[in-house]
């Protein structure tokens, strides 16, 4: 056990008043009492509705556009098509403060001439109501002519295919390289070989993509909209033409985010139009819109080789991907490259060659999906585990046991994580809570168990240089203000800022209101993306609320006559640690501070760690800020005859570092659980040459409360994240090892595996007719 | 319009008049009035986000029009409960994080409210058949399953009407 095990674990000298309790989040009240505004909600006088037109053939040259017939219409105010915009396109690059130059991947914002995806916008109209743009949007008519279109990667590849991007449809390629993969292959005792395919994800928040624009009297662009990004303001006005300066982004409370709110969604349009009219005007997608208009996670296809030896030891590994882009770029660079980083797993691998490519197809475009490529590498890296283990004939629990990554080890990059690397712990508690096995009834009902372990960062790229501003003031009546522009998207990532602002202060969750999402009045705070809100903004808010309470300190132990490290606040009094005598109440003392005109606020600014992008040909180097590691459990019963999955028991065990709000991580947990059954079992998007055939929740199934069981969460706290109070993250971990977990205790089930995504029902029962008839 | 005409909707308790044509829904009818507490979320009947209570069933609102409304009791979950006042179901919901991003929950509630007064106690099974037609994509339903529970021991507690 290494000297940080040893450290982390005694937890008997941590007190905390509010961080670490399950406190109701600040913005529970205002959900259930429906009272909060979500971005939808947002009207004003004279607004104009808006809809999109969209191309019905994925792969296309746009003949034609005849927009007469719909500006003809009583209450149509405006209608702009491609050609009515300069030459300008919209960035699908990573946002937010970036130290690094950016990778030149721009989309247009209406079709001038070619499209490239099924739903590609080609105009958009705006009329004084929504019955109109209705008829309006049916009005306009548009010829196109097919032209050739790929929607399978792998043909993409293939010479002669063709291009829908740059030259050869490889919009990314990501190398690493680590000992002597070949070598150690040739010398294993046996080498396990599979390919593993995973499936495009819709993100599926209840939420469509919805905003409000208008133009202000300072001709800044306001819009009030859904966002996990207020910071694409930069790009949004970079597209329109307008100085950064001149757009605004209000977010407001998200209706869920996933991953499918972080590129640009309906700003751009909504900028357009307010500008082109002079008017406010509303855009709201429909559920189809939402399903053609933002990126899915990647489908990958994922080929390992492990070399293992008799003994149970990996000794070598060698893997291959390929993602599906679809017709933009947007994020595959970076999907790419956590899907490399993340390959071998939270297992020690020192002979190691990872080969990534991402590949442009006339497919819907895929970007980011909590867990971000990490997902797709575990669904490969976890059933490998079970076939490499089924291979040499040991237990699966063990030979994992055996190849854990331990603290202080280094990853696939030889980057050394800087906090605990409690795997095997995780693993352990979450495979015996499982407890004991179902009975298995009479009949074709199978039960089976399966376990996935796991490696997902927290934290941007560390070559991004991700940065976040936060501010804590003090009003004279005692009440704590927090400013801050992170995006809530649900999480409780606003309510977390509070408590650790007010844990600080030594006040209470009630005393606290936290400003959040405005680009121009709240410190820019970053994304909320890439599990990094807490880790990142909840470091600088109490950084912030520190300083503040430091000025405090001094001043009562002034008049207490002690020293500032002698004095405590906890529950709205300020007192002398070994005194209790001599204390205050918080509210005296602030007013003693406002009288001496000591400052009672700052703003304060977290740096994550900076690193230089991994080396080109080995990806060697610091790719993420740090790691999280646990482990899922499940258990299933399978009918052989219907092939009907049933998810019996679901049991999570993560090493988060430090609870903040325990309520609110357990969601997490069973929220990412749901999203990762779904993964496996039923979540499924059917495209006919790049034509969404399921854009219904009618069609496309997620779990319902039917469906999921109740999930069990075991929360570890290793208290040696780089988060506040040594937090670590959990919004992407929760979801990635559910669905190979879940693959895993099928494969248990029946005996035979099922290497591609989603495990429907078809899909087992062939299986299972083909296993007898191999037999 | 030619078959538009004014209708009066009764809302949590008040009267709304809403002049909509014939193929206006519920949903839309009561959001152009102001009730924001009511959200859409596919306009389908998939997801049960738009979820109310007419004459205390709950009902897709986006599959409801509104013209056949006139003459019922509404209630959205604005009219449920307040702060000062707030339904067990509100209250557990809150205090166990039943909500996250919070869009599907005005239509949970009402559904799970519909489901309570028909079943005062209820197995976690009857809840999940009750929530069946509500999506949810955050919580993975388990705190819900919690908080209907506890509102439905709270009501029985309580006795009398809901």
């Amino acid at each position: 056990m290494s000297a940080l095990d040893q450290q982390v674990q005694p937890a008997g000298n941590v007190r905390f008043s509010q961080v670490g309790k399950p406190l109701p989040r600040t913005d529970a009240a205002g959900k259930v009492f429906g009272k909060t505004p979500f971005a939808g909600d947002y009207v004003m006088p004279g607004m104009l509705h808006m809809r999109v037109v969209r191309a019905d053939i994925a792969s296309a040259r746009l003949v034609r556009l005849n927009v007469e017939k719909a500006r003809a219409l009583d209450g149509v105010v405006c209608i702009l098509a491609g050609s009515d915009l300069p030459d300008r396109t919209a960035a699908t690059d990573i946002p937010g403060q970036t130290g690094q130059k950016r990778l030149d991947t721009g989309q247009q914002i209406l079709v001038k001439e070619r499209v490239r995806y099924f739903g590609e916008p080609l105009a958009l109209v705006a009329a004084t109501t929504r019955d109109i743009a209705d008829r309006a949007h049916d009005l306009v008519t548009f010829e196109l002519e097919p032209l050739p279109g790929v929607y399978d990667p792998l043909e993409a590849l293939k010479p002669g295919a063709p291009v829908v991007q740059g030259a050869n449809n490889v919009v990314a390629e990501r190398r690493i390289r680590k000992g002597d993969a070949a070598t150690a292959l040739a010398k294993a005792d046996v080498v396990v070989e599979n390919t593993y395919r995973t499936p495009f994800q819709e993100h599926a928040f209840l939420e469509p993509e919805v905003g409000l624009a208008w133009v202000d009297d300072n001709e800044v662009v306001n819009i009030r909209v859904c966002t996990q990004v207020i910071e694409h303001f930069r790009a949004i006005a970079d597209a329109i033409g307008v100085p950064h300066n001149k757009v605004r982004i209000r977010g407001s409370l998200v209706g869920g985010g996933f991953g499918g709110k972080e590129d640009v969604t309906v700003e751009t349009y909504l900028a357009l139009m307010a500008l082109h009219t002079g008017r406010p005007v509303r855009l709201e997608y429909s559920r189809e819109d939402s399903f053609v208009g933002h990126g899915k996670r990647h489908p990958f296809i994922l080929r390992y080789r492990t070399g293992i030896t008799r003994d149970g030891k990996i000794c070598g590994m060698d893997v291959d991907m390929i993602s599906d882009a679809g017709a933009y770029v947007f994020l595959s660079p970076y999907v790419l490259l956590y899907a490399a980083v993340a390959a071998p797993g939270p297992y020690r691998v020192d002979d190691l060659n990872v080969y990534a490519r991402a590949v442009a197809t006339n497919n819907m475009f895929s970007s980011a999906f909590r867990g971000f490529g990490g997902v797709q590498a575990c669904v490969a890296y976890e059933q490998q585990m079970d076939e490499a283990a089924k291979a040499i004939g040991m237990d699966r629990i063990e030979f994992r046991r055996r190849n854990f990554l331990k603290t202080g080890e280094p990853i696939s990059t030889g980057f050394v994580p800087p906090s605990a690397i409690w795997t095997e712990q995780c693993t352990n508690m979450a495979w015996e809570a499982l407890g004991a096995p179902a009975e298995p009834s009479d009949g074709p009902v199978r039960i089976g168990r399966g376990i996935a372990a796991y490696q997902q960062s927290y934290g941007r790229l560390t070559f991004l240089h991700d940065t976040s501003e936060a501010w804590v003031g003090v009003e004279v009546d005692g009440t704590v203000i927090v400013r801050s522009g992170v995006t809530d998207i649900g999480a409780g990532q606003t309510s977390a800022l509070g408590q650790i602002a007010v844990e600080t202060l030594g006040v209470t969750l009630d005393d606290v209101v936290i400003y959040n999402s405005d680009s121009a009045v709240t410190p820019l705070a970053g994304t909320t993306t890439a599990t990094r809100a807490l880790y990142m903004t909840g470091n600088a808010t109490r950084q912030a609320a520190e300083a503040v309470r430091a000025r405090f300190a001094e001043r009562v132990a002034k008049e207490f006559g002690v020293r500032p490290d002698e004095i405590d606040m906890a529950f709205n009094t300020v007192f002398v640690i070994d005194n209790p005598e001599k204390s205050m109440p918080f509210v005296d003392l602030v007013k003693l501070c406002a009288a001496d005109g000591i400052h009672r606020s700052e703003l304060a600014i977290f740096r994550a760690p900076f690193s230089d992008i991994l080396d080109p040909e080995t990806g060697q180097g610091q790719a993420h800020p740090d790691y999280v590691y646990g482990a899922h459990a499940v258990e299933v019963s399978v009918d052989a005859e219907t092939g009907e999955v049933r998810v019996l028991k679901s049991v999570a065990a993560h090493d988060v570092g430090q609870c903040i709000n325990p309520a609110a991580v357990e969601g997490q947990v069973e929220g990412g659980t749901q999203n990762g059954q779904g993964y496996a079992l039923s979540e499924e998007m059917l495209y006919e040459q790049g034509r969404l055939v399921t854009p219904t929740f009618s069609e496309y199934l997620m779990p319902t409360a039917m469906d999921m069981p109740r999930v069990e969460s075991i929360l570890l706290e290793s208290r040696s994240g780089i988060g506040p109070f040594g937090a670590k993250g959990i919004g992407e971990p929760a979801m990635t090892p559910v669905a190979p977990a879940i693959a895993n205790a099928i494969a248990d089930a029946i005996g035979v595996r099922i290497f591609e995504m989603p495990i429907t029902p078809e899909r087992i029962v062939s299986a299972l007719q083909e296993q007898r008839a191999a037999e | 319009m030619p078959n538009e005409k004014t209708i009066i909707l009764r809302v949590n308790g008040r009267d709304d008049e809403v002049h909509v044509p014939s193929h206006r829904t519920l949903l839309e009818a009561l959001r152009t009035s102001g009730h924001m507490d009511v959200k859409c979320g596919c306009e389908k009947g998939d997801c049960g986000a738009c979820a109310v209570l007419v004459d205390g069933l709950a009902v897709d609102s986006c599959l409801t029009l509104a013209w056949t409304c006139e003459g019922k009791e509404i209630t959205t979950v604005a009219g449920l409960g307040t702060t000062e006042n707030p339904h067990p179901l509100q209250t557990a919901f809150k205090d166990l994080g039943a909500a996250q991003c919070g869009f599907c929950t005005p239509g949970m509630i009402m559904a799970a409210k519909c489901m309570l007064d028909d079943n005062p106690d209820p197995s976690e099974e009857d809840v999940r058949m009750g929530l069946a037609g509500n999506l949810c994509r955050c919580t993975g339903y388990t705190k819900i399953f919690d908080a209907v529970l506890e509102a439905a021991t709270v009501m029985r507690k309580e006795g009398g009407p809901s």
